[in-house]
């Protein structure tokens, strides 16, 4: 009997929802997220990545393996970008030289990712793919994902100040469970009107003059809380309301409208693109200082080499603006107590400054 | 008029276009200043400046710009994005120009090449040419001669190592390795010193004909594409059957090599050993492990 083929992808966030929804959808195979990451998985990654690798790909190294542990055979990779676009090949070899079978497909081709190009590598997972299932179906998910992103802008503004404890992330976890049983545009569009009220009805004491930082840095780090340990959290308990412009609606996308209108708006700093994410975040430092926030918080990967480039340039925008700014650099040694005891100086500082 | 000084730093792209930079000015009458061989001072200046995460050729180049910098009139820093189409450069090399921006206040030479928005070399030589003054013909023709001299000089090095391999018995040991970080005097140099010191011949990466290079990368690698990797690849599978051993060089933490080499040292199957040069390093411990890899060459050429 021929062996069933399951197909499997590494974690970033919440977003194995919109990912698991669209496979299931669209091909007939068994569709089988990661195990949740824990010390376990980053524990797995280091130990067969090569030495000075950014940590997302030891993350995505870690899911791989646990993944393929549990019977996936089939593996997806998202690539494009700076260093992650040549993850995928490095991976396969690692993982075929420690003995696993399996097929391996990279989303992104040659930094470009179309409807067209995603629809050629899913016919080459399954052939029986039927083309009007793409078009509707992957419209349906980027909305989504579009849809995940508002909410979840909207809780950040909101989450420090929750009267009832454990209110937002409740209440999320319901819209995510319901989000995946929903069959179209319509009932897709109504459970996130529906939520959205929810969401507004929420408690919330929030004071008018309520600290204010921004999130700016790296995508994997911004977007999987695990690997910034939870930062979001801990700044949510400091009762601080948190600005991220990071997501995958902006990478989809947005990015891509918005690089000729940022790079105009810090020309005194900048001529020229950076290379992945680099330029956006000196823009996103400048936007910050204009909209008055109190403070930045600057997170990446050890060793990032597009952020390295960026951060001094962002030091002299911050340094311009007179605003506090934070770097954390994250790898698999990091320790907890050290990012929660710089965090807790860096928030005395801001409220000192406050006044 | 007075003759405009240009100020060259010699470390990364240095070691990749400086004859053709050092030809181009000279031939429109500038006076070209290059920084020193690297030296302590050099390297202390460099790391004070930049970040401690960036890597050491990064750290070293900004100790060369501070070293010319009330020295000269400009300052050639040139921002690479692309130079191949399909293909990417390490992102240092596009932040490049705006980073010495930020942290100096110096006049710098516009020099940017990006191939997929259609700015090339040839663009980017006319535009740094119009900017200091220069007629448009006069540039051309510079070029033109900086060009084949380039070529010219290159070849005749390519073409010296061919009869090294040819000619000589010793043991032959690769040097692969980005230019900047195999010729710079604290990263490359004391590895060089200590395979002269042990008569060994050594064979550099970047004296390859890319005649062959997209045939022989995929050997490697087939969906690699940082273009300085790609002929690093390139030149270890033209080179292996040839030589008794690879050291690849790498200065810490650079990006794409940390995962490039990964591929290397998985593909290659003759002696090979990475390298991993930062600014602590000590020269014992260099010196400790290539004697070790030679006496492990030595005992394979015995054996055969």
């Amino acid at each position: 009997m021929k062996e069933e083929r399951i197909i499997s992808f590494p974690h970033l966030g919440d977003y194995y929802i919109p990912i698991k929804f669209l496979l299931n959808k669209i091909t007939k195979l068994k569709v089988m997220e990661s195990p949740p990451i824990t010390k376990k998985t980053i524990d797995l990654g280091s130990k067969y990545s090569p030495d000075f690798v950014c940590i997302p790909f030891k993350y995505n190294l870690g899911n791989f393996i646990e993944t393929l542990e549990k019977g996936a055979n089939i593996l997806i990779q998202a690539g494009g970008g700076c260093r992650y676009g040549y993850y995928s090949e490095v991976q396969e070899q690692i993982l075929k030289d420690l003995g696993y079978h399996f097929e391996f497909y990279t989303l992104v081709d040659k930094d470009k990712i179309t409807p067209k190009s995603l629809y050629h590598t899913f016919k080459k997972i399954d052939k029986k793919i039927p083309l009007w299932k793409m078009i509707y179906y992957l419209p349906l998910t980027i909305l989504m994902i579009r849809y995940m992103d508002n909410i979840d802008d909207f809780i950040r503004k909101n989450i420090g100040f929750e009267v009832e404890k454990n209110s937002f992330s409740n209440l999320k976890k319901e819209m995510l469970d319901s989000y995946t049983k929903c069959k179209g545009f319509l009932s897709l569009t109504k459970r996130y009107f529906h939520y959205k009220k929810a969401f507004k009805n929420l408690k919330v004491e929030k004071p008018e003059n309520c600290l204010k930082v921004g999130i700016i840095g790296e995508l994997y780090t911004s977007m999987e809380p695990f690997s910034s340990y939870f930062l979001e959290k801990e700044l949510a308990s400091m009762n601080i309301e948190i600005k991220r412009f990071t997501n995958v609606s902006y990478l989809l996308y947005q990015k891509r409208l918005q690089r000729r209108k940022n790079l105009r708006y810090i020309e005194k700093y900048c001529k020229y693109t950076i290379g992945a994410d680099g330029m956006d975040n000196i823009y996103r430092a400048k936007y910050l200082i204009d909209e008055g926030y109190d403070g930045i918080i600057h997170i990446k990967p050890f060793g990032c080499t597009p952020e390295i480039g960026a951060i001094p340039i962002i030091q002299k925008v911050c340094q311009d603006g007179k605003m506090p700014i934070i770097y954390f650099s994250f790898d698999s040694q990091t320790s907890e107590t050290g990012i929660k005891t710089r965090l807790e100086a860096f928030y005395d500082m801001l409220t000192i400054k406050k006044g | 008029m007075n003759k405009i000084t240009i100020g060259l730093p010699k470390a990364l792209l240095y070691y990749k276009y400086g004859d053709l930079w050092m030809t181009f000015f000279e031939e429109l009458d500038c006076d070209v200043i290059i920084s020193p061989n690297t030296n302590r001072k050099i390297l202390e200046d460099g790391i004070k400046l930049s970040m401690d995460e960036s890597c050491m050729a990064m750290k070293v180049y900004m100790g060369h710009i501070y070293y010319l910098i009330d020295k000269c009139d400009y300052i050639l820093v040139p921002r690479l994005k692309c130079i191949k189409k399909h293909e990417k450069l390490c992102t240092n090399f596009s932040a490049l120009y705006d980073l010495v921006n930020n942290v100096f206040d110096k006049n710098l030479i516009h020099y940017n090449i990006d191939v997929e928005k259609k700015e090339d070399e040839f663009y980017a030589f006319t535009t740094m040419g119009l900017s200091l003054g220069f007629p448009y013909r006069k540039i051309v023709s510079a070029y033109k001669i900086a060009k084949e001299r380039e070529k010219m000089l290159k070849q005749r090095r390519i073409d010296k190592q061919k009869t090294i391999l040819a000619t000589s018995s010793k043991i032959k040991i690769l040097l692969a390795g980005h230019p900047y970080n195999i010729y710079d005097e604290y990263i490359g140099k004391p590895v060089e010193k200590v395979l002269e010191n042990n008569n060994i011949e050594i064979i550099y990466s970047d004296l390859y004909d890319d005649k062959y290079l997209e045939k022989e990368v995929v050997k490697i690698s087939s969906q690699n594409y940082w273009t300085y990797n790609k002929e690093i690849m390139a030149a270890i599978i033209h080179y292996q059957d040839i030589v008794d051993g690879i050291i690849l060089i790498t200065s810490f933490p650079c990006g794409p090599d940390s995962l490039s080499n990964e591929m290397i040292l998985r593909k290659v199957k003759i002696p090979i050993t990475n390298l991993v040069i930062d600014e602590t390093n000590s020269d014992t411990g260099i010196l400790t492990r290539i004697e070790s890899f030679i006496d492990i060459l030595e005992e394979r050429r015995k054996t055969k």
